[in-house]
């Protein structure tokens, strides 16, 4: 089906207004009609986290969740952390502690630890594990993953 | 050996239809809305899409030309107390059961089968109306919500007004995938009397590993603890018969019984509760074992925490 929804939400602080076909995933939209690459397709059902994305103060998978259901939303993305002063912490300690290897989870991970840290201000690492449940990373093996965010959530403010 | 295959999760799918079958995309901003779309026919319902989208992707759901949104529908939302029961909106997310300081203190089962739901991002978007119209064999909330005796109240459009009915979920879940719903209904909340104040419930899903797995078994157990008998029993299992059951011979293996003594009676009537199947997860014989020794835990701890 044609691109037929008209929708009108609010991406990293900017609103947008786009069409979206029925069947498209917020994925879809942002990496093939917005051309926001940064969030990845891993595998498509929720198992993997690479997707994530913040809606309205929530990490969701956004391969599971409709474009149309976007309307009236408002949504952060892995591209709208660039700019984000409470994300500085995370970044440089995921650089310090080598928390990056392939890179293709990173953005799915950077988002969830946000969201983390914004509910848990000083996570342990056992808090940590579990917020990161949803993300699967086949190269660090997570335990400088861990560490960086335990290092952010120390000296973040 | 006849091995069925992922027989805990829906049927296999029809042949896949395409999802841009979808020629019409709703969202209706109230329920009267909502149950005149039902009315006209033709419809298929998205909430937290968790289910819907994977199922559409690989042609497990079969799209009806009318796709509609009902996430934007107040009277889907919240968790109310009124009369001696607790309402939960059909959009209640798992995340919203497990930030509820009455859900974990009065529901505590049901708290805990939130808790061991997917993931933190699953949990955000999924709602506790979506895995009852789910049906799935395994689906987590189902057993706890057996235990407390959970009433699905349906909504539709009757002379142009709103009607509803309310079942008991014990008989609107079928089987794998089905339900008593019918086409124009809508699922709007679900019921749970209180259980009495010193009712005790605990949930117990085995899976391979802690998050992000579907149960090759569950159980739900609830009671009234008084000195070394259990009151009031209720016990379910999930993954284990076509829909999640209540366990009638069970729990008067054990209703007014001394424990630990009624232990090995109850396990014995908990084999002829289920009826269990080999499938991708586990084989029927595992899935035996697994209630067993689970359930035998479970009695052996019951209340001391």
């Amino acid at each position: 089906m044609s691109a037929n929804i008209d929708i009108a939400f609010k991406l990293n602080g900017i609103n947008v207004t786009t069409k979206v076909s029925p069947s498209m995933s917020a994925l879809e939209m942002l990496r093939d009609e917005l051309q926001l690459t940064g969030s990845k397709y891993g595998c498509g059902e929720g198992e993997c986290g690479a997707c994530t994305i913040n809606v309205d103060g929530l990490s969701i998978n956004s391969c599971l969740m409709f474009a149309a259901d976007c309307d009236g939303r408002e949504i952060v993305t892995i591209e709208g952390l660039a700019s984000d002063p409470h994300t500085e912490a995370l970044k440089r300690s995921f650089v310090a502690y080598g928390a990056v290897q392939c890179g293709f989870c990173t953005p799915g991970i950077v988002m969830q630890a946000r969201h983390l840290l914004t509910k848990t201000e000083h996570p342990t690492p056992e808090q940590i594990r579990r917020g990161l449940e949803g993300n699967l990373c086949r190269c660090t093996g997570y335990k400088k993953i861990i560490e960086a965010i335990a290092e952010a959530g120390a000296t973040s403010t | 050996m006849n091995v069925q295959l992922a027989t805990t999760e829906l049927p296999p799918a029809a042949p896949a239809e395409d999802i841009t079958a979808v020629k019409t995309y709703a969202a209706p901003r109230s329920l009267a809305e909502a149950v005149a779309l039902l009315r006209a026919g033709n419809v298929t319902i998205l909430a937290g899409s968790t289910d819907l989208m994977p199922q559409s992707k690989t042609g497990r759901a079969r799209f009806q030309p009318v796709l509609m949104n009902i996430r934007r529908i107040p009277e889907l939302c919240g968790i109310d107390e009124a009369d001696g029961c607790v309402r939960f909106g059909a959009l209640t997310t798992m995340t919203e059961l497990l930030d509820s300081a009455m859900v974990k203190t009065r529901f505590n089962a049901l708290w805990q089968s939130a808790d061991h739901f997917a993931s933190n991002q699953l949990r955000n978007a999924a709602t506790i109306g979506g895995n009852i119209c789910n049906a799935s064999p395994a689906g987590d909330t189902l057993v706890p919500l057996l235990v407390f005796n959970a009433r699905v109240v349906l909504a539709s459009e009757v002379n142009g007004a709103v009607t509803t009915r309310k079942l008991p979920l014990a008989e609107f879940l079928v089987g794998p995938g089905r339900t008593q719903r019918r086409p124009t209904e809508l699922l709007t909340a679900v019921d749970l009397p209180l259980p009495p104040d010193n009712f005790v419930s605990e949930f117990y899903k085995f899976g391979t590993r802690p998050a992000l797995d579907i149960a090759t078994i569950a159980i739900g157990l609830g009671a009234v603890c008084d000195g070394d008998r259990l009151g009031d029993v209720r016990i379910a299992f999930g993954a284990v018969a076509p829909t999640p059951i209540r366990a009638p011979q069970t729990e008067a293996a054990l209703d007014g019984k001394p424990l630990p003594a009624a232990i090995e009676a109850a396990l014995t009537a908990a084999e002829a509760d289920i009826h269990p199947i080999s499938d991708i997860r586990a084989s029927a014989w595992y899935r035996r074992e697994l209630v067993r020794n689970i359930l035998r835990r479970m009695l052996e701890h019951v209340g001391k925490h």
